[in-house]
């Protein structure tokens, strides 16, 4: 079993949200690309999506952010390479849905909230988009908070500094050991 | 076609050689070393462009972040014009400048067939996963004793060429002393982890005549002088081994045979090199070269020698045989009987299971290792005992995942820190089901449609069985049972129901045989028919066994390079 089957069973035990974007799962698919999407990814549009995987991975004392990982970016050519055109739309239409549910709850676009409120603003959308695909039917549109949630994990510890800071990165082990000693804290490795 | 010399313009005298090798993968790479250094003048023709070990690696040491899509994914409008290869495990972005783009070279299927392919100097050895078992003696005898066939050779024919490519190529393994799967000349093996032993032992312990053995794999874990004379270094725990190893850490063509091969100073690499037919004398009642069309100006040459090796991997070695037609046969060279292209099989690999396990928290392990634990086959091996024929490998690895948090908040900075951290144990599970050769699963030539290089296309009509499914079926329970008495939990059954050629394994068509007027080779893998014609890659198998088939390929090509080198030397007719 590869690593891509291996991590997508990981995904489906747990309830298939936790890894990757659906392209991750199944292979990129789409033909052509909306109009609109040369628009969604505007520098503006691209620091926007950069701030929204900051929140979801915010630089801590042990590792630097999603915006290190120039994660707007990362979703910007994933989304553009790899999504469904009805994937794309529900992606490009989410940046605003996400900046309406900010005014909705703060009155302010997201870019200005306070970074305590783009926490709790995420967090809202996090368990909305949750509570969506507990209900999902086939077919049923993705949720769009949901793909940028995965984009943003799959490309933040497939990044520099995600695989080399937040895990460990070790690209030529030297040798193999079967059990070596692991406490609670210690990182991961990133392959 | 073949039964008039083309006049081509290097001349005969220069297109001249004592041996041709047609295919530079794992067999036709090990046919040029060991006629290279019983000092044949050897050319090995490959169709695809070359590679040069080291050189020509250039995505082997790049991140994960150095593709654009993280090597996870692939672009755009590929997958869709490219609904073959990208089902392939090894396939990625990393590592796709080594497989054919699946409009490079049409073929038609009449029943699903996902025809894996490597066209470059070195083939898929570049890319195989590396599984290195010996075939037991329950392999050879499965096909006399189960009154579908009958291999011309035994265990014991094969048992010192098995030591003799071991030796050279660099196999780790533990020696188990278990019948059905044979010790041989092991590097040190690769360690198992914690969980993985505790399941061997419970495993063990629960079933009788059923083992757990580490898997046995092509990487020097401890390199001897013979690899240090090759170049090459200690595998380094890397697995990105489908890159090209730039350490030489695992056995490929690339690293191994061909450049000692070209040491010896008799060996021609000629790449680009499409081969059309072999070319039949009639007067002299043998095959005298190869036609050959350049892959990119497409213009057709003539080489000529006193022996030939077919190891064009097992398709298209069934394809030039088909198409190398004459007077003397009609039907494709050494086809007296309408055996040619058929009785082809492959493995089964439909069936996986994947479980969770309680194992240790305070464990962890280092490097990526290129094995797994195996299970030699433990169904039908004595006597049949099942309403199917035959039985299936069984291979398993324990992984740990990272922390994914499924309560509290899912956002935020404690979210982040706990999946840099390692989480749950998983097992995953899979079979390699032995499938039964029959004349109806077979590949012949398309009567219309041709290549870019005016070849015949290749038909393929090749699919499972009801043997194959209670195959499968009996793997999903045994393997279910056997997860349970091992402590798994959450175990999920799955049919991929894969088409056959997604294995990678296919085998047979040109079959090795006890009876002339049911195979094509003899048991030194001479055509029956033109004695020096030998074919040593998959397409020679007489049946499929549950093993991994590559090191017996390279054994069955020394052998034979070895009597055909003597034969030579003898001055007998071949």
């Amino acid at each position: 079993m590869n690593r891509r089957d291996a991590l997508s069973r990981v995904a489906l035990i747990l309830g298939g949200t936790i890894i990757g974007a659906e392209a991750f799962l199944s292979g990129c698919k789409n033909t052509s690309h909306p109009k609109s999407l040369a628009d969604a990814f505007s520098l503006d549009n691209i620091a926007f999506l950069d701030e929204v995987g900051e929140t979801i991975l915010p630089t801590t004392a042990s590792s630097p952010g999603a915006k290190d990982a120039k994660i707007g970016e990362f979703m910007k050519t994933i989304v553009t390479d790899c999504y469904e055109p009805k994937d794309q739309n529900t992606f490009v239409e989410g940046i605003g849905k996400l900046n309406d549910a900010s005014k909705a709850k703060f009155s302010k676009d997201f870019m200005d909230l306070s970074a305590q409120q783009k926490h709790d603003l995420l967090v809202d959308l996090d368990k909305e988009a949750k509570d969506y695909n507990k209900k999902r039917k086939e077919g049923d549109p993705n949720h769009y908070f949901a793909m940028m949630k995965q984009l943003t994990v799959w490309g933040y510890f497939t990044s520099e500094p995600g695989a080399t800071k937040a895990l460990r990165y070790v690209p030529v082990p030297g040798r193999y050991e079967g059990c070596i000693p692991y406490k609670k804290g210690d990182k991961a490795w990133a392959l | 076609m073949g039964d008039t010399l083309h006049i081509n313009s290097g001349g005969v005298a220069q297109n001249s050689y004592d041996a041709i090798v047609i295919g530079s993968g794992i067999s036709g790479g090990w046919a040029a070393k060991e006629l290279c250094e019983h000092g044949l003048k050897t050319l090995v023709l490959e169709r695809g462009k070359d590679v040069v070990h080291l050189k020509d690696y250039p995505t082997a040491t790049k991140n994960p972040w150095d593709f654009p899509h993280r090597a996870d994914a692939f672009p755009v409008e590929f997958a869709k014009e490219n609904p073959v290869v990208s089902k392939c495990y090894a396939f990625s972005e990393a590592s796709q400048h080594f497989f054919v783009k699946d409009n490079e070279h049409p073929y038609i299927q009449e029943k699903p067939f996902d025809w894996i392919r490597g066209y470059q100097v070195g083939g898929k050895s570049l890319l195989w996963a590396r599984q290195t078992q010996r075939w037991s003696k329950f392999d050879f005898e499965g096909p006399a004793r189960d009154g579908f066939g009958d291999w011309p050779i035994r265990y014991d024919d094969l048992a010192p060429w098995y030591s003799h490519v071991e030796l050279f190529a660099g196999i780790s393994g533990n020696k188990d002393g278990v019948e059905t799967l044979p010790d041989g000349e092991f590097l040190p093996p690769w360690e198992m982890n914690c969980p993985e032993k505790e399941m061997q032992q419970k495993i063990m312990a629960g079933f009788t005549n059923r083992y757990v053995v580490q898997g046995r794999c092509a990487h020097l874990t401890q390199p001897k002088e013979i690899h240090i004379q090759q170049g090459r270094n200690q595998c380094q725990a890397r697995s990105l081994c489908e890159r090209g190893c730039p350490f030489g850490g695992y056995f490929s063509s690339n690293a191994s045979t061909l450049p000692w091969a070209q040491k010896t100073g008799n060996l021609t690499i000629r790449p680009h090199s499409v081969v059309h037919s072999i070319i039949y004398d009639e007067q002299k009642g043998k095959a005298t070269g190869v036609r050959v069309i350049d892959a990119e100006t497409k213009k057709s040459t003539d080489f000529f020698a006193k022996i030939i090796f077919v190891n064009a991997a097992c398709l298209n070695s069934n394809l030039i045989l088909l198409n190398s037609t004459s007077k003397r046969f009609p039907n494709g060279l050494g086809n007296d009987h309408d055996v040619l292209g058929k009785y082809m099989a492959f493995h089964n690999y439909r069936g996986t299971l994947f479980a969770s396990y309680d194992g240790p928290q305070d464990k962890y392990y280092y490097g990526r290792r290129p094995t797994q634990p195996m299970m030699p086959n433990f169904r039908n091996v004595y006597k049949q005992e099942t309403d199917f024929l035959r039985g299936y490998m069984t291979f398993y690895s324990v992984f740990r995942s990272r922390t994914y948090p499924t309560e509290g908040e899912q956002i935020g900075g404690a979210y982040k820190d706990a999946m840099g951290e390692a989480g749950d144990w998983y097992v995953s599970m899979m079979m390699q089901g032995e499938t039964v050769p029959k004349a109806t699963n077979h590949v012949r030539l398309s009567p219309d449609k041709k290549d870019a290089w005016g070849i015949p296309q290749l038909v393929t009509s090749i699919d499972y069985d009801d043997n194959d499914v209670k195959l499968l079926k009996d793997f999903l329970t045994h393997g279910s049972e056997m997860l349970e008495k091992a402590g798994c939990k959450n175990i999920s059954q799955n049919d991929s129901k894969q088409a056959p050629g997604l294995d990678i394994h296919e085998m047979g068509g040109i079959r090795m045989g006890k009876d002339p007027k049911t195979s094509m080779l003899n048991g030194w893998n001479q055509l029956h028919a033109c004695k020096n014609v030998f074919v040593t890659d998959g397409s020679s198998m007489h049946s499929t066994s549950t093993q991994n088939p590559s090191l017996t390929y390279m054994a069955l090509t020394a052998r034979a390079a070895n009597y055909a080198a003597e034969q030579l030397k003898k001055g007998s007719p071949l």
